[in-house]
């Protein structure tokens, strides 16, 4: 049990949950409802393991693997947006289609090296004592952008105009398409955005974090934790963050409690009974549960939630939101 | 110079001749066919031959025929169940889960014991299916609870529990009731067998080798019952009133919390009674693998049925053939992909069913 090394695991695994999670967050925004998470981040995961493999590049494989989600995610903006089909549904589909075509494409991949995102010291940070050695020292590349990325996209939701532009069209597009902005193209642009970090969630795990092809155990539910998330943050990247970071100590905590034969002097029952680590494993599920209990809850109390127009497809000229 | 042609789409005002739905649903499954067949041109194998394989390992014999049964049996109540709560527009996809934790609880009468192994089986049998009723429907309780009180997703709760009951699932046949250290138990006494037609060989020969068990008469008899509870009763009135306008129904007086955790409670007893047939029937243990992920092909069973119970049986039957097939031929992700495709295909041609799609020439509307 080393608590510097649990906080480090978080860091590096919550940032494969904290692309997911604000790509989403990004989507919802929208008033698109991604539900397919899970298969966008597969079909990133398999596609930027084979690209990296076939090209022995694993910029091209990320690169790669970031356009096949988004690629994947235009299917669902076509559906829920012209077709204005049932987007949870459509979304569920996505998965079971990414998982799919993921399974079939990457068949025979397993147990393939390929090139790897690098691991390096951060410049001039790194030499800060103790945070630097925590914070900024030998991580995967991925991790410092993810460092990036969670303030970046707060302040592009809302300070930016384009941001609010995207806050507008979530909330109510016919006031957004009176005032010249083009909801339906809007809405495309943040699905495949959305798309796009899921992809890039996906190629995290599988030539980054924990670089390896599992098939459908490479992402083993985690887009589900995302969307969970984004519902836990309230629509908002900075707790997003907090939480897929804290997901990721959950993970490592978990692996650790089982080595040590006793805990501040108790007996460990992980150590003696090794059919219990079945209940540490139920954990980040459960704990995702409790999370949305919390969220929806905070919600209610603060008035502050999902987009109003979150799920509901635009139709010009029609009444509705 | 311009395109000659204007392709506007206008909302459906007239009523939808009733050959529309199941057009485009077949309609549907025909293109994902095709386009899954594209996909394995593209990975360089041969798709003409890869699907004559499918069909006939699929409905190539007697036998090969009644494999498929066996598998459409899970997928038809659990389709069901899915069938009432999507009515509602409750989008559960716990079924997974309940099923295993039907199959547990079932699985619980032969292991703990809970009745003497010499009781009659007819005794035995019930109980099991009591219990997985009981099994299925607490787990979808919990959703149900979470949904109706504190207003959590429903997906993502049914998603996570669904993980939740395989390792659950797990924690007992790695450990207590593990047989000789190995992921299962040991094989249930016959008394916990559902009577299959291979029993009947000596009389009848022709149904010697043949596994359909008793378990798909259970899903005949829920298709029944669910048709006449959303045709007849009032129960079924106000869950399609929800449904369709859940406004309306407040103002009607229905209590809506009562009605969602109604519904999940029964989908959930549907899928946990599907896992009791499934151990009873088919594996007759309890282990890891006991579903081929009938709480996902269940769900869009449902949707391809359009929420219809009796359609949920000629769909649960096809899809059971893609699981049958899906076994034999490589490579083994094609039969996720094409359920995910048809899914897919099925909810996009719903535009077709709403709207209609008229293409005029550009000159035509200037006059």
């Amino acid at each position: 049990m080393n608590l510097e090394a649990i906080l480090r695991a978080g860091l590096s695994t919550g940032t494969i949950l904290i692309f997911a999670t604000i790509g989403e967050i990004i989507t919802e925004r929208s008033g698109v409802m991604n539900l397919g998470v899970e298969g966008m981040m597969l079909i990133g995961a398999m596609v930027a393991f084979k690209v990296s493999h076939v090209t022995q590049n694993a910029w091209l494989g990320l690169l790669a693997g970031i356009l096949a989600g988004g690629i994947l995610s235009l299917a669902h903006g076509l559906v829920s947006i012209h077709f204005q089909a049932d987007q949870t549904v459509s979304g569920l589909s996505l998965t079971f289609l990414g998982t799919g075509l993921a399974l079939v494409l990457g068949e025979g991949l397993t147990g393939l090296n390929v090139p790897t995102i690098p691991d390096v010291d951060f410049p001039l940070l790194s030499s800060i004592p103790y945070i630097g050695r925590i914070f900024f020292t030998d991580f995967n590349l991925l991790v410092y952008i993810g460092y990036f990325l969670v303030p970046l996209s707060w302040y592009f939701i809302y300070k930016t105009r384009p941001g609010m532009h995207l806050r507008a069209v979530g909330e109510k597009p016919s006031a957004a398409d009176s005032l010249g902005v083009n909801v339906y193209a809007t809405r495309y642009l943040y699905t495949f955005v959305g798309g796009c970090l899921a992809g890039l969630a996906g190629a995290s795990i599988s030539i980054a974090i924990s670089p390896g092809w599992y098939s459908s155990l490479t992402t083993s539910g985690q887009g589900w934790i995302a969307i969970a998330l984004v519902i836990f943050a309230r629509w908002n990247p900075v707790p997003a963050a907090l939480g897929g970071y804290l997901f990721g100590m959950l993970r490592r905590f978990t692996l650790d409690l089982q080595g040590p034969m006793a805990i501040l002097g108790f007996r460990n029952p992980f150590f003696y009974n090794h059919n219990l680590v079945f209940f540490l494993q139920m954990m980040p599920f459960l704990l995702t549960i409790i999370a949305l209990l919390w969220g929806s809850g905070a919600a209610r109390r603060k008035r502050k939630g999902a987009p109003s127009a979150l799920g509901v497809p635009y139709i010009r000229g029609e009444r509705g939101l | 110079m311009k395109f000659p042609f204007k392709v506007k789409i206008e909302k459906r005002i007239e009523d939808l001749p009733k050959w529309m739905p199941l057009v485009t649903s077949l309609g549907a499954v025909l293109i994902a066919f095709i386009i899954s067949g594209i996909v394995l041109y593209l990975i360089g194998s041969n798709p003409i031959r890869v699907f004559k394989y499918f069909f006939s390992a699929a409905f190539g014999s007697w036998g090969a025929f009644s494999d498929i049964l066996v598998k459409a049996t899970p997928l038809i109540l659990i389709g069901l169940g899915c069938c009432l709560a999507f009515k509602m527009k409750i989008i559960s996809i716990g079924a997974e889960g309940q099923f295993f934790m039907g199959a547990f609880f079932a699985s619980l009468v032969v292991l703990v014991p809970l009745v003497p192994l010499d009781s009659p089986k007819v005794l035995v049998l019930s109980l099991m299916a009591v219990m997985g009723i009981i099994g299925g429907a607490l787990y979808g309780l919990i959703p149900g609870l979470l949904k109706a009180y504190f207003n959590v997703n429903v997906i993502i709760t049914t998603l996570m529990l669904n993980y939740v009951a395989v390792y659950w699932n797990n924690y007992w046949i790695f450990g207590k009731y593990s047989d000789l250290g190995f992921q299962m138990t040991p094989t249930f006494d016959k008394v916990a067998w559902l009577p299959r037609l291979a029993d009947m060989a000596k009389e009848i020969p022709f149904f010697s080798g043949i596994t359909l068990h008793l378990g798909v008469v259970f899903g005949l008899i829920a298709a029944v019952l669910i048709w006449l509870i959303l045709k007849y009763s009032r129960w079924g009135y106000e869950i399609t009133l929800i449904g369709d306008n859940p406004k309306a129904a407040e103002y009607a007086g229905i209590n809506i919390k009562r009605n969602i955790i109604l519904v999940m409670v029964v989908s959930g007893a549907l899928a946990g009674l599907a896992g009791m047939s499934e151990v009873t029937g088919v594996v007759h243990r309890l282990q890891e693998e006991i579903s081929s992920n009938y709480g996902f092909s269940g769900l869009i069973v449902a949707w391809l049925a359009k929420l219809n119970p009796f359609a949920v049986i000629p769909v649960a039957i096809l899809f059971g053939g893609l699981i049958v097939a899906g076994r034999e031929i490589q490579p083994s992700g094609l039969s996720f992909l094409i359920q995910g495709m048809i899914l897919f295909l099925v909810i996009s041609s719903d535009v077709l069913l709403r709207y209609k799609i008229r293409v005029t020439r550009r000159e035509e509307e200037v006059v």
